[in-house]
C-alpha cells in the first residue's frame, strides 16, 4: 500500500464519524525507485490531506525532511516535488494494518494489499 | 505523411463515438492506438466518393493492389445496420478500383474500409449515409499494439479479462490521459487498468474477491494449476512496462465507501459483474446465500456475502462516480441489456452525471451490453440523496432480469470476425485473437 492510497482511505465502520485518517501499523515497509513525474505529483497535491500525509510518513518511519506544511508555489519547486513523490509513491507498506481511529477496528495489509472488507455486523 | 490523404483515425472509436470524427475533422492527431488509416477518398454520397477515389493517384494505390497480394474490404456503418446483401452491393460499387489481386477473407495482405456515417441519432436514421469514406487500414501499428496487449500473452488472466481492443476503447471514451488517476471499482484481473496505463494514467482498483486481487487460486488459463506469485495485476503492468503507474489494488466492497469524500479520480473505468461468470457479491447482514471463496492462505477473513442485486450495482457505481470523480471526469462501464425490453430511459441516471454516449455490443439475439459513458457535471449535494430516492428517473436498473436467463441458455456468442463485411453495432471485433 502506497501512502498516496492511504491518504484517500477512510474507515467506514458503521457509526464512525471520525474515521480519517486511518492509523498505520507497519511491520514491513519497502522503498523502491519509481519514475519521477512532476506533473502527476503537482496534480495530486491539491487532492491530498497534507497533515495526514505527514502523519503517515512519520508512522512508517519515512518522514525525513518532508515539510510539515505545504509549500506555496510548489508546482515549480522540483526539490519539493521529489520529496512528495518519494513519500507518495516510493514508500510502500507490505505487511501491517490500518486502524480506525474511532472504533479501533483493524484492516490488515498483506503482500501490499489492504483488505477493507467489513463483517456483516460492522457494515 | 501527406496530411490530406493520411489521417490518423481510430477505427473503433469511429464506430463507437461520433466525437472522434469531429476531432478528426479538426485535424487533431490520434496517436492513441499508434495506428493509421490512409484515406483514399470521401464524399457525402457514393458518387462523390467515386470521384474522390478516381482522383487518388494510381501510383499511391499500386503497392496495395498488386496481383500477388490479397485484400478484403470491410463495410462499416455507423448508426445503422445493413443486411449482408446490402453490404455486398456497396462493395460492388467499388468495382472500378484497380485491384489486381484476389480477395482473402481469412488473412488478407491488405484490409480496406468503406465507412458509412449515418449520423448519431439512433431514432432518426437516414436512408442514405451522411458521409462515406474509403481507405486502407494500415494494419501493422494497430495489430502490433493489440498483439502486444493480447490477453493470451498476458501473464495473469481472470475469467473476465476483456479483449485488448475493447479495453482501449473504454479508456478512450473516458479520455484517459497521462498524469490522470483512474480507478476501477470492479478491477478483477486488471485488464482495464493495463489499458488505462497505456495512456500514461496512474491506476488503482478494488475488488471484493480477495483471491483475484492477490492472484491466488484456480488458474483461468487451461493447463495451468496454480497462479504463480507473479500472477497478479501488478505483474501485468510490469509485463507491459507500466509498473511505475501502478498505485494500489485493494480488497473492498464497492457498495461501501472506503474513500475520503471529494474529487479524487479523473476517470472511473469498469466492467461490473453481470452475475454470470463471476458471482456478484457484497457484504451485508442477510443470511449466507453463496459459499465464501476458498482462501488458500487462510489468513484473511472473507465475510459472508449476500447476492448483490444487479440493479444495485449500477446505483452504487453511479453514486461512486458522482462522489469521487473530479468535475468533468468520466465514468465508463458496461451495462447488460435484455434487448426485447430495452428502452433508452432505463439506462441508469444520476443528478450529477450527464450521459455522453451509449453504444451497443450485441451478444446474442436477446442480449447485449452497452458501453455507457457519463461525465460529472455537478458536485454532490444533500438534495441529491432525496432525489435519488424519490425521482423515478433514478430508480434502480431493472434491465437485467431476463439477461441472466438468456445468457445461461447458451445463445450468447459474440459474432465471429472473418466476414467480408461487418456492421457497426454487430460487435464484430476483427482484431480479437
Amino acid at each position: 500500500m502506497k501512502l498516496l492510497t492511504h491518504n484517500m482511505l477512510t474507515s467506514h465502520v458503521k457509526g464512525v464519524t471520525k474515521g480519517y485518517p486511518l492509523l498505520i501499523k507497519a511491520t514491513e515497509v519497502k522503498v523502491s525507485e519509481v519514475e519521477f513525474n512532476p506533473q502527476f505529483v503537482s496534480r495530486m497535491i491539491p487532492k491530498l490531506e497534507w497533515s495526514a500525509l505527514v502523519q503517515a510518513a512519520e508512522e512508517v518511519g519515512h518522514l525525513n525532511d518532508l515539510p510539515t506544511e505545504l509549500l506555496p508555489d510548489y508546482e515549480n519547486n522540483e526539490e519539493f516535488l521529489r520529496k512528495v513523490h518519494r513519500v507518495l509513491l516510493e514508500v510502500e507498506v507490505l505487511e501491517g494494518s490500518l486502524r480506525c481511529p474511532e472504533s479501533g477496528r483493524e484492516f490488515p495489509i498483506s503482500r501490499g494489499i489492504p483488505n477493507m472488507l467489513l463483517n456483516e455486523d460492522e457494515a | 505523411m501527406d496530411n490530406n490523404k493520411s489521417l490518423l483515425l481510430n477505427i473503433y472509436a469511429f464506430l463507437w463515438s461520433k466525437s472522434v470524427m469531429l476531432q478528426l475533422k479538426s485535424k487533431r492527431n490520434f496517436f492513441l492506438y499508434r495506428s493509421a488509416f490512409e484515406l483514399w477518398g470521401q464524399g457525402r454520397t457514393h458518387n462523390e466518393l467515386q470521384s474522390s477515389l478516381r482522383k487518388y493517384p494510381l501510383e499511391k494505390m499500386a503497392p496495395f493492389t498488386q496481383r500477388e497480394s490479397t485484400y478484403k474490404i470491410n463495410v462499416y456503418t455507423f448508426n445503422k445496420t445493413l443486411v449482408f446483401q446490402e453490404r455486398i452491393k456497396k462493395i460492388d460499387t467499388l468495382e472500378f478500383l484497380p485491384f489486381q489481386g484476389k480477395v482473402s477473407l481469412k488473412n488478407p495482405d491488405h484490409i480496406f474500409f468503406l465507412l458509412e456515417d449515418y449520423g448519431s441519432d439512433p431514432n432518426n436514421i437516414p436512408d442514405e449515409p451522411l458521409h462515406v469514406y474509403f481507405g486502407r487500414w494500415i494494419a501493422d501499428g494497430q495489430r502490433e499494439l493489440i498483439r502486444s496487449h493480447s490477453v493470451k500473452k498476458r501473464h495473469f488472466i481472470g475469467n473476465t479479462s476483456m479483449e485488448a481492443g475493447l479495453s482501449f476503447i473504454m479508456a478512450n471514451h473516458a479520455r484517459v490521459k497521462a498524469h490522470d488517476l483512474v480507478c476501477d471499482p470492479f478491477v478483477g484481473s486488471g485488464s482495464l487498468l493495463v489499458a488505462c496505463s497505456h495512456f500514461g494514467a496512474y491506476v488503482c482498483g478494488t475488488d471484493i474477491d480477495y483471491n483475484i486481487v492477490h492472484g491466488i487460486g484456480k488458474a483461468s488459463r487451461k493447463n495451468q494449476k496454480w497462479r504463480g506469485p507473479d500472477e497478479n495485476i501488478r505483474a501485468n503492468l510490469r509485463q507491459y512496462g507500466t509498473e511505475h503507474l501502478y498505485i494500489d489494488v485493494l480488497v473492498s466492497d464497492s457498495s461501501k465507501a472506503i474513500w475520503r469524500e471529494g474529487p479524487l479520480f479523473d476517470a472511473v473505468v469498469t466492467d461490473p459483474p453481470y452475475g454470470i461468470r463471476e458471482s456478484t457479491r457484497r457484504t451485508g447482514s442477510q443470511k449466507e446465500i453463496g459459499k465464501p471463496p476458498e482462501d488458500l492462505s487462510g489468513e484473511s477473513h472473507v465475510p459472508v456475502s449476500m447476492v448483490y442485486q444487479l440493479s444495485d450495482i449500477f446505483t452504487d457505481l453511479l453514486r461512486f462516480a458522482a462522489h469521487y470523480l473530479v468535475m468533468g471526469g468520466r465514468l465508463v462501464y458496461w451495462l447488460p441489456v435484455y434487448r426485447p425490453e430495452y428502452r433508452d430511459e432505463i439506462v441508469p441516471q444520476h443528478p450529477c452525471l450527464r450521459l455522453v454516449s451509449n453504444c451497443e455490443q450485441t451478444l446474442s439475439s436477446h442480449t447485449s451490453r452497452r458501453l455507457i459513458t457519463m461525465e460529472k457535471v455537478k458536485e454532490v449535494e444533500d438534495s441529491d440523496e432525496l432525489a435519488l430516492l424519490l425521482d423515478s428517473r433514478f430508480r434502480p436498473y431493472r434491465g437485467h432480469n431476463a439477461f441472466r436467463e438468456k445468457y445461461f441458455s447458451g445463445v450468447s456468442k459474440r459474432r465471429g470476425k472473418a466476414e467480408q463485411s461487418s456492421s457497426s453495432d454487430g460487435g464484430t471485433d476483427p482484431q480479437s485473437e
